[in-house]
């Protein structure tokens, strides 16, 4: 709790620095903040603390997904510096990039449909303005008005089938909508409602991970946010919205897994494959981390299909994975977009202009595409794990097949990169994104060596 | 500790080449190879031939997942660890002529290669196993991609993705058997194989295992990565991918597919033995017509290792010793051929065989080292090759009678091609640029000179490999049979 309290007070605070004038150190404060946030997150484990009447639960799956969101900031904060020394602006991008996270907390943390859907707003407005942050960009206008308009419309989805939820139950807390399910289902009388709500809340969740045929939204948003905001949304975003689609389908929907599950499983097949298969024809690397993101969005509805013990550690392991690798990623592409090329070509020359970046790069291309000893082959074989434990073997071998598309896409990063440049230019790193790139190399490595280090939460 | 000791001087030792200095890291590369080469030795001296495993380590690594670091070494894994160890000093003295750019990562990834193929050959835990098996994709994987041929990235990726499709498919089928072990799951090799598995799972789990192994074998049809990788790489990769790397896969089948799918075998295992044999005799054709020499080798390469999978699949003691010896032979033999061809190529700039021709005026010792190497590809009596053939062809004989009739087509189509391609190469008119044809340098006698004389040796002796992988063999079938 006192991570969100400091979060959301850090964001508050952010706004007030042009009036106060302490725009000079707020950086470090908000650095100093996130780690008091991380601290506090960790103090509190096993505490299984509830507050304001139950309307949010931290219990050790909260606070594990909490650390991670707070982790992935840090390391974003890395490569952002940019994006907040803009004079102008820099205090309204600070408070919203915290208000993000507070939103993303609240998502994890909830135990209570309406606390949730305040915590999806806060996160999801807040992301609006900031896809369109780059004003004088049309493409970023044009990714904002996007984002909003779809979103707007995904939530008007989410917020109906709340009601009906609540109109068959009575009830916004998770708990007992649960218990009201677990009865009418052992009499065999659900009310058809929640049949309804379900779906209506599936399709908004799907919606905002970026589900197939739920992502066309996606891509366009991508390339058109600031690179760094892209970076925020697919890794801060994407696990908050997952560690929210699972914290409700595993306590709420638990006993209705026959009734969505088998639908989730199709579109978790769509997804990866769709994912995977538009990659391959993206000349821009950011459209084409847009569509991977999709892609493994798809592995991790996996798990949510599954549902099983190890689902919520899967979708921890899968999430930290995803969000280290990408990071690592974005930092290249940072460099990219500041010089204002980001086609997958333009990478000519890189490896000749920095030395031994290769090495590194190789690491979360491997990551990203699950190969041994990285983290994402760790997450990846999690996911596997489950769905095979659940009985879901066609939906691996889906898996397996839209992986070595993947492999197709990625390694093509490698390869271009090797290649000399002839006109004898090509991207240069800046410090802050060497130093993100072998960070994020680094902690994928160690993941996949020693996965017990994430394995041990037992959410 | 030994086991420890052998998996992780070449791993250090690959990170120290990353920091060596440049002129010397070839040196200090086969230095620690041979390190390694003794450690083996004396590893060797210890080792009791009974069935058992030894040198166990075994740490836990994810124990929450029953996931453990279990090493050891039994009589069929550690022929397979010597062979490796054996081959790699060879391996990168072979390229002391050559001047790669990035040694040190050559070099690096050479022995990074040599701890993931140790990781393979002695891991006694599924999970383990799997991440080994993987891990050895890489270093070849870039060794093709930096220093190959003109056309390296298309070819290197299909591998990539071909092996890659394998695996992933194993990795289902070693889930699906980890989560029916009874209890607290486990991947310990023990608790795998008594687990027992219905008559339906291990037909599908069959496919699973075969098809991974049949690509990295490579048995037809998932064959069509295997010339273009082999014709595409820097010599030494062809050497570890042929050498070594396609023993990973035979290496499976012994160890990680047969004791656990005894039924899945007795539906499928004559399909997969047709597959194999078509192999062989596809393969022999296919090396009849190649006009580049090193594509000759890859196709005879596909043909050998065909008839190793028959022998191993007839599930007879004769066609698995039989099965031991050949892949020792081949490793050893193919090094030895595929040298040869990269002798000739960096001296005449070409491998097309219509284009060279006479060579045998010129120097005698490559003749003879050429001679001899080329005998024990056709499994002449008293050379390796031949000992491996014999009981490969014995095995096949015994499971069925036609087979053997076809698989010894290899011995007649063997003799052909490669007389043949040394007729085309050292006999006949000089071609113009025969002339230049200089002499052997000092490594590249070594490298030859060697391997002719393990060439002789295991012809005339292979008691000790027979001796070494006999009691493990036959407790491996026995437990198949039991379940028969």
């Amino acid at each position: 709790m006192n991570t969100l309290i400091i979060i959301s007070l850090l964001g508050v605070a952010a706004m007030m620095a042009d009036a106060f004038r302490f725009k000079k150190i707020l950086l470090p404060l908000i650095v100093a903040g996130l780690i008091a946030a991380l601290g506090f997150a960790v103090a509190a484990w096993n505490s299984n603390l509830s507050y304001y009447h139950e309307m949010v639960l931290f219990n050790n799956y909260a606070l594990a997904f909490s650390s991670l969101l707070i982790v992935v900031t840090l390391l974003w904060m890395i490569i952002s510096k940019n994006y907040f020394s803009s004079e102008t602006n820099m205090a309204e991008h600070a408070a919203l990039i915290l208000f993000v996270l507070t939103g993303a907390i609240i998502m994890t943390a909830f135990s209570d449909l309406s606390m949730f859907f305040v915590g999806l707003e806060i996160l999801s407005i807040s992301l609006y303005v900031l896809a369109a942050s780059n004003k004088s960009e049309l493409r970023s206008n044009e990714a904002g008005m996007k984002y909003f308009l779809m979103g707007s419309f995904a939530t008007g989805f989410l917020l109906f089938g709340i009601a009906l939820i609540y109109g068959a139950t009575a009830t916004f807390n998770l708990a007992k909508i649960a218990s009201v399910i677990e009865m009418s289902a052992a009499a065999g009388n659900t009310p058809m409602f929640v049949y309804a709500g379900v779906v209506l809340i599936m399709v908004g969740l799907l919606f905002k991970v970026s589900a197939a045929p739920f992502h066309f939204w996606a891509p366009d948003v991508y390339e058109g946010a600031p690179t760094v905001i892209t970076a925020f949304m697919a890794t801060v975003v994407k696990t908050a919205a997952f560690a929210a689609f699972y914290r409700l389908f595993s306590t709420c929907f638990h006993d209705l897994t026959g009734f969505w599950s088998h639908a989730m499983a199709v579109i978790a097949a769509i997804t990866m494959l769709a994912g995977n298969i538009l990659a391959v024809y993206q000349k821009s690397l950011k459209r084409m981390m847009a569509y991977s993101s999709i892609a493994h969005a798809g592995y991790m509805l996996m798990a949510i299909v599954a549902m099983n013990k190890i689902s919520a550690n899967a979708i921890f392991m899968y999430t930290a994975a995803y969000s280290v690798a990408s990071m690592g990623i974005f930092a290249l592409m940072q460099a990219m977009t500041d010089a204002g090329n980001e086609s997958v070509d333009s990478l000519k020359g890189l490896s000749k202009n920095n030395k031994g970046v290769i090495v590194f790069l190789s690491a979360l291309v491997f990551s990203m595409a699950g190969i041994p000893p990285m983290a994402g082959f760790f997450a990846k074989y999690y996911i596997f794990l489950g769905a095979i434990q659940s009985g879901y073997q066609w939906l691996t071998l889906v898996a397996i097949l839209s992986s070595l598309v993947g492999v197709y896409y990625y390694f093509r990063v490698i390869f271009v990169s090797l290649q000399d440049n002839t006109d004898g230019l090509g991207h240069t790193l800046n410090r802050g994104q060497w130093t993100l790139i072998i960070l994020s190399a680094f902690i994928s490595l160690l993941i996949g060596v020693i996965p017990s280090l994430l394995l041990t939460l037992s959410l | 500790m030994i086991t420890l000791l052998l998996l992780f001087v070449p791993l250090v030792a690959s990170l120290a080449c990353l920091l060596f200095d440049k002129a010397k890291v070839k040196v200090f590369a086969l230095g620690t190879s041979l390190i390694n080469l003794g450690v083996m030795i004396y590893a060797f001296t210890l080792f009791k031939s009974d069935m058992s495993y030894q040198f166990i380590v075994d740490y836990w690594w994810v124990k929450d997942l029953g996931i453990s670091f279990k090493l050891g070494l039994d009589g069929i894994s550690i022929l397979l660890v010597a062979l490796t160890n054996f081959l790699i000093p060879l391996i990168i003295l072979s390229s002391f002529r050559i001047d790669y750019k990035n040694a040190n990562a050559f070099y690096s990834l050479i022995l990074f290669m040599q701890f993931a193929l140790i990781g393979v050959f002695a891991a006694l835990d599924g999970f383990l196993f799997y991440i080994f098996w993987e891990l050895a994709l890489i270093p070849i994987y870039f060794i093709c991609l930096f220093w190959g041929g003109e056309d390296r990235v298309r070819i290197t990726l299909k591998f990539f993705i071909y092996t890659l499709a394998g695996s992933l498919l194993m990795l289902i089928g070693l889930i699906y058997i980890y989560l029916q072990t009874p209890g607290v799951h486990s991947f310990d090799i023990n608790i795998l194989y008594s687990t027992a598995l219905s008559s339906a799972d291990q037909s599908w789990l069959f496919w699973c295992f075969f098809i991974a192994f049949a690509i990295k074998i490579p048995i037809f049809p998932l064959h069509s990565w295997q010339a273009d990788t082999y014709t595409d790489s820097p010599t030494q990769g062809t050497m570890l991918l042929s050498g070594i790397m396609l023993k990973m896969g035979l290496y499976g089948l012994i160890r990680w597919m047969i004791p656990f799918l005894p039924e899945g075998l007795a539906q499928w295992g004559n399909t997969a033995m047709i597959l194999s044999i078509i192999g062989v005799v596809y393969a022999s054709c296919m090396a009849l017509v190649q006009k580049d020499f090193k594509r000759l080798i890859a196709y005879s390469s596909v043909a050998h290792v065909g008839l190793i999978a028959a022998g191993i699949l007839s599930l007879t003691i004769q066609g698995m010793q039989g099965a031991m010896v050949q892949m020792l032979a081949h490793g050893v033999n193919v090094v030895g051929i595929f040298f040869i061809a990269d002798i000739i190529f960096r001296r005449m700039k070409t491998r097309n065989l219509d284009e060279l021709g006479g060579l045998a005026n010129n120097t005698r010792v490559f003749t003879i080292l050429y001679l001899i190497i080329l005998l024990g590809s056709i499994a002449l009596p008293l050379t390796n090759g031949f000992v491996g053939e014999f009981l490969l062809l014995n095995g096949v004989y015994q499971y069925d009678a036609w087979m053997a009739t076809f698989a010894g087509l290899t011995v007649v189509l063997g003799a052909v091609y490669m007389l043949r391609s040394y007729q085309k190469v050292m006999l006949g008119e000089p071609h113009a640029r025969s002339i230049e044809f200089t002499g052997l340098h000092l490594t590249e006698k070594i490298v030859l000179v060697v391997v002719a004389f393990a060439i002789i040796v295991g012809g005339l002796y292979p008691k000790p490999i027979l001796q070494t992988a006999g009691p493990a063999l036959e407790d491996l079938l026995a437990q198949v049979k039991d379940v028969y």
